[in-house]
């Protein structure tokens, strides 16, 4: 009786075990199915970047950047695009890349081969004045970062902390605020920056977001869990209230700075409609805009608009890979995800 | 002064001193938050072309905007877009989350590879899609040669997708108030879908962590299958967050303007205004030739008064079915 019961057990465990296994499988599939639909528009966007002009226009497309390359006379390859191919002659006639001279060479001084286009890159550099959209917007964000610092801390500290005549009232009007979509309020915003005249300046850019609601939000919410005796303690030493604040308060919070620091850097890099209508010139045209401009500007030469979106999200994107968990956590607090 | 005489003067009430800690964060809301808030109201009576207030009309947006079919349109194209977005995208996330959460190796390395587009800008994104999206020579269109499938117009496609599959049906008819979002809006939607998931899957994650493993444990003894402990724990206990990621997906796609910025067109909105939603819609009253920022405030009214309501409902009807 005992011997079938574990028998029975065992087949129970054998089975359960398969089945476990093949659910485990079942996730891992699953999980690696995403991971590639999320990957193959970044391989996309990289590979065609390193493409050739001509590459480009071959359907099926390659994974791989790939070029053809030609045997010179002196014994080395040369890059050529193939006008046709003869099979039963064995040749093929290509063209030099630079569109000179046709010749017709057998099948085996023409070859594949990989091949990485990084000029791309400084093409796409150089037509556009992207150094100085580059430094827009970095100059901006540093701005912007600073000032929500700044600004966060104090409102948050007084918020928080200090007593006065309808304190709260005012912390939830500041909160109703946060509710409110930017495209409501952009027409009205571009008005008073007309009125100040700041319509294509980098204050367009940068004063109207140094105030950050959700900043002094989560600050102020931090704030409140330092106890009052610390803050007590302190008075009774001398300590005056910005002092404790500066000294106490802010590196107590060092975490939710950082989170502070990063959803203002990624939402200020990456903010697109903002700018668009504020700015209408080069000089203080930030990143994205000259990115979309370029694009439409662009029309057909797929490789440069790739190697110009590379190089635009490159430096999040690197900063991602080196403190994604900092990063995902502070943006998904954030509630940001435009 | 006595130390309880230190104490008592720094706590009490101080509107001065408060007021200069508050005034940096406090003018900039002002002006640049509370403003034009109140502004958006006002200017929606207003005749206001380029920047410049010209006179007091009245309701007189708000009767054109309603006679305007180019504006139900875009009201039609952003529901559709809602529609196509929200409940893929929390399925979707849903579902990928539930999987990162059975204990499996590299967690990390699955968040950290989903939630990449999340950082990403969207101008960026809608160029890498617009490309992949190419009719004659888009990735999508040769995987889908490969896998025996016809290739499609995608951005350029004006066509209703309901249309398109009675056609691809061999039906000769089919009504067109049913033809549905064209397959260009599609196309945007998947892309939202794309760039979204990571978000909710994080937030989804947090909040499947949160459920305790006692509650699983105590079902697995009463004899609770996988479909069960789905059904009857995690689902309940996960509705807050659920109704988090739905409300704060809603409220994000109806503000869609970038993806159809970059990705549709020439002349954007396109293929034959299928793509034209609401904030585009907007953007080209408000800022395009002519510049009708009163007729744009009143549009901007009413895209706010729809969130504000769509809150308001989804909260109501949701929280009947959240359990705390």
């Amino acid at each position: 009786m005992e011997q079938t019961a574990t028998l029975h057990d065992r087949e129970m465990n054998a089975a359960y075990r398969v089945k476990r296994g093949l659910g485990r499988g079942g996730v891992y599939a699953g999980l690696m199915i995403g991971v590639i639909l999320m990957i193959v528009p970044f391989w996309w966007m990289l590979a065609t970047s390193l493409k050739s002009p001509i590459e480009i226009l071959e359907f099926p497309p390659t994974w791989i950047p790939t070029g053809q390359f030609a045997r010179t006379d002196a014994g080395g390859w040369e890059e050529v695009y193939i006008v046709s191919r003869d099979a039963d002659a064995g040749t093929v006639t290509v063209r030099t890349a630079d569109g000179g001279a046709q010749s017709v060479l057998p099948e085996l001084d023409v070859q594949s081969r990989f091949r990485l286009r990084f000029a791309n890159y400084v093409e796409a550099w150089n037509q556009a004045p992207f150094a100085r959209y580059y430094f827009n917007t970095v100059f901006v964000t540093i701005f912007v970062v600073i000032g929500v610092l700044i600004t966060s801390s104090l409102a948050a500290y007084a918020f928080a902390r200090m007593r006065f005549w309808g304190r709260d009232n005012i912390f939830l009007v500041f909160l109703s605020m946060m509710m409110v979509p930017q495209p409501v309020y952009i027409v009205p915003s571009y008005i008073v920056l007309v009125k100040l005249g700041w319509i294509d300046t980098y204050q367009a850019l940068i004063i109207p977001w140094l105030a950050h609601i959700f900043s002094i939000f989560l600050l102020r919410q931090h704030f409140k869990t330092i106890p009052d005796d610390l803050y007590d303690a302190a008075i009774i030493d001398g300590c005056s209230r910005f002092a404790f604040l500066w000294r106490i308060m802010l590196p107590l919070s060092k975490a939710v700075l950082v989170a502070v620091v990063i959803f203002t850097v990624v939402g200020t890099w990456n903010s697109f409609l903002w700018p668009l209508v504020m700015t209408n010139t080069p000089e203080v045209r930030p990143l994205q805009v000259g990115l979309a401009r370029f694009s439409q500007e662009q029309g057909t030469s797929h490789e440069l608009m790739m190697a110009a979106a590379a190089f635009s999200v490159a430096p999040l994107i690197v900063a991602y890979f080196f403190a994604q968990k900092q990063i995902i956590q502070s943006l998904a607090t954030s509630g940001m995800k435009s | 002064m006595t130390w309880l005489e230190t104490l008592r003067r720094k706590k009490a009430m101080d509107p001065i001193t408060a007021a200069l800690y508050i005034v940096p964060a406090g003018i900039v809301v002002v002006v640049f938050r509370m403003i034009p808030i109140a502004s958006a109201f006002v200017l929606s009576f207003f005749d206001v072309k380029m920047g410049r207030v010209r006179g007091f009309i009245g309701l007189a947006h708000y009767v054109r905007l309603f006679q305007d079919p180019t504006f139900f349109n875009s009201l039609g194209t952003t529901a559709y877009y809602v529609i196509g977005v929200v409940p893929a995208s929390l399925f979707l996330s849903l579902f990928l989350a539930v999987l990162l959460n059975q204990k499996i190796r590299g967690l990390g390395f699955y968040r950290t590879i989903y939630f990449l587009p999340v950082v990403t800008s969207l101008v960026a994104i809608s160029m890498v899609w617009k490309w992949i999206f190419h009719p004659r020579l888009g990735l999508l269109n040769y995987v889908f040669e490969k896998i025996g499938g016809n290739s499609l117009l995608w951005l350029e496609e004006p066509r209703g997708i309901f249309e398109m599959a009675a056609g691809g049906l061999g039906w000769e008819w089919w009504p067109e108030a049913l033809s549905g979002p064209s397959l260009a809006l599609v196309a945007v939607v998947i892309v939202a879908i794309w760039r979204g998931i990571g978000y909710n899957i994080v937030i989804f994650l947090a909040g499947l962590q949160n459920i305790p493993d006692q509650y699983y444990e105590a079902a697995r003894i009463d004899g609770a299958n996988t479909r069960g402990l789905f059904w009857r724990v995690t689902w309940p206990l996960l509705s807050p967050t659920t109704f988090y990621v739905m409300l704060s997906t809603t409220i994000v796609s109806f503000q869609v303007f970038t993806q159809i910025y970059l990705m549709t067109g020439p002349p954007v909105g396109g293929p034959m205004g299928t793509t034209k939603v609401i904030v585009y819609y907007l953007f080209e009253k408000g800022f395009d030739a002519g510049g009708n920022m009163g007729y744009a405030s009143a549009v901007a009214l009413i895209l706010f008064g729809i969130i504000l309501t769509l809150t308001l409902i989804q909260r109501r009807v949701v929280e009947s079915r959240v359990y705390y």
